[in-house]
């Protein structure tokens, strides 16, 4: 389980996150939804301990990972995966030793095993045939889903979703969905994801925050959002339905 | 001065507003070579760390040596060539062109062969490292990495300061060589020096030392060459732009820092010269 308690983070003058308490539970889906520039990216950056708060905790199984070293901090990053907003793949390997990668760093698998893992995690984002494509060939939905691919390959308890559909069309950002309900169904995995996207969040959630201005102003279920009468939550699916 | 004047200049008189202009300057210099020096101090932390990354470092040596042999070769020759020509023209006024070798071989065995080595390394390997290290900063690989438990320092980064400290010094003896046929193609080939003086003479006055000043500096001139280039690429931002600032920067410093550092050099190494 994950539990955030009482973060605060400031950078420079401007205060990003303002006592935020958040619970993700095991096997969920969470999502964290807000507008550009609300704090969502930096709380998912807390949550994977790539930024340390200026006061609060972030409990990953009970363990507060703000006060962890580099060692120990390299030991949680094992328990999780992470697709970025661009899937942030890197361009000089190939699909393969993409997904490969975090296989050669952490484990003595034979290369027959890794050969075999590698390819187990493509079927489960449903790719196949492309392992000696490099990220420049491939189109955006599909670098996501080798991110995703790369991200499970060591099948961490928890996958990170960076705002994953964001700048795509709508048949892909429906297909993203479905690979992130799907992920979690084979692979029993918690996700939380970071959107600004209401008709994602929907989706896939089983709890939904909402984040305004470095404060969570909603904590809610898919349904329970639909209800809301935060006047922040209400105007945010106004302007969503008024598209529909 | 006029209340518009100090208003212009925020209620400071135009000197104070320079001089704490260039205050600014010098210590943001400062802040930013201890910040290098922290970064270098972690790359040479990771070296001694599991897990040892030879694949990694023999690439980056290939890159830095291999890739830059033919410039120095180029370099390296011209500049023997020239030099001697120059050179001769001035000695034989004096009669003293027999010592064209000697004077010729001393510069670049203590600062030509060290000094235009590392600039030409500068230029082709602190750029690309700045730009590859600075795109992946931008496109979030490095984050992406450190999120699956790599350290990006000990991945990216010591292996580019390692394959410099090693490799620059190679490609300076290289030049130091090609510089010595260069000159002798010119002093003895073209301008008709004699053979037996041109060789003894640099037996007689190169001493051992000589090339020791110049090999000591060019593994400084590596390090710095690879840490400015790996610094501004792991420290970029700002998107395409971000990444070409960072470019820029890394052959400006780095090269800027290489004359400063072959001053500092000099003066601590002379120290040590033979009477």
């Amino acid at each position: 389980m994950i539990r955030v308690v009482d973060l605060y983070k400031r950078f420079g003058g401007h205060e990003v996150l303002k006592g935020i308490n958040l619970v993700v539970r095991d096997g969920t889906t969470r999502v964290i939804l807000g507008v550009s520039g609300s704090g969502k990216t930096v709380l998912m950056k807390h949550i994977i301990g790539l930024l340390r708060p200026d006061r609060g905790q972030v409990l990953v199984d009970d363990e507060d990972i703000t006060k962890l070293d580099k060692a120990d901090m390299l030991r949680v990053r094992r328990k999780f995966g992470m697709v970025f907003q661009q899937a942030a793949l890197f361009d000089s390997m190939s699909v393969f030793e993409n997904v490969a990668f975090p296989l050669r760093e952490h484990t003595k698998a034979s290369e027959a095993e890794i050969i075999d893992r590698v390819h187990k995690a493509l079927a489960v984002v449903d790719l196949h045939d492309i392992d000696a494509k490099f990220p420049s060939e491939l189109s955006g939905g599909m670098r996501k889903r080798v991110g995703l691919a790369r991200a499970i390959v060591l099948e961490p308890g928890c996958v990170l979703y960076d705002e994953p559909t964001t700048g795509l069309d709508p048949i892909t950002t429906d297909s993203v969905d479905q690979m992130i309900l799907d992920a979690n169904q084979r692979l029993k995995v918690t996700s939380v994801v970071i959107s600004h996207d209401i008709g994602s969040a929907l989706a896939v959630a089983d709890d939904i925050a909402v984040i305004h201005q470095g404060e969570i102003v909603e904590d809610t279920t898919p349904a329970g959002l639909r209800q809301s009468k935060h006047p922040f939550v209400q105007e945010f699916l106004h302007s969503w339905f008024k598209k529909q | 001065m006029t209340s518009a004047t100090q208003s212009a200049a925020g209620g400071r008189s135009p000197l104070v507003a320079a001089l704490a202009g260039v205050g600014h300057l010098f210590a943001r210099g400062f802040t930013e070579t201890g910040a290098m020096l922290l970064f270098l101090g972690q790359a040479i932390a990771a070296l001694f760390r599991r897990p040892f990354r030879f694949s990694l470092i023999m690439a980056q040596a290939e890159f830095v040596g291999v890739g830059s042999i033919f410039i120095v070769l180029l370099t390296g020759t011209f500049t023997g060539a020239v030099f001697t020509l120059q050179s001769a023209s001035g000695l034989a006024r004096v009669n003293m062109d027999s010592m064209v070798g000697s004077m010729v071989m001393l510069a670049v065995a203590r600062e030509l062969g060290p000094v235009l080595t590392a600039l030409m390394v500068t230029g082709r390997v602190a750029s690309a490292m700045a730009t590859e290290l600075g795109t992946m900063r931008v496109t979030e690989q490095i984050d992406a990495m450190e999120v699956m438990a790599v350290d990006p320092v000990q991945y990216l980064v010591t292996p580019r300061i390692l394959a410099g400290a090693v490799m620059v010094p190679a490609l300076t003896l290289i030049f130091c060589f090609v510089a010595g046929v260069g000159s002798y193609v010119v002093a003895v080939g073209m301008l008709g020096i004699d053979e037996g003086a041109f060789m003894s003479r640099i037996e007689w006055i190169l001493d051992p030392y000589d090339f020791w000043q110049g090999f000591a500096k060019s593994i400084v001139f590596g390090l710095v060459i690879t840490l400015v280039g790996c610094y501004k690429g792991y420290n970029a931002s700002g998107g395409a732009r971000g990444v070409g600032n960072a470019t820029t920067q890394a052959v400006v410093i780095g090269s800027i820092a290489i004359f400063v550092v072959d001053y500092l050099l000099t003066s601590f190494l002379l120290i040590f010269e033979p009477k």
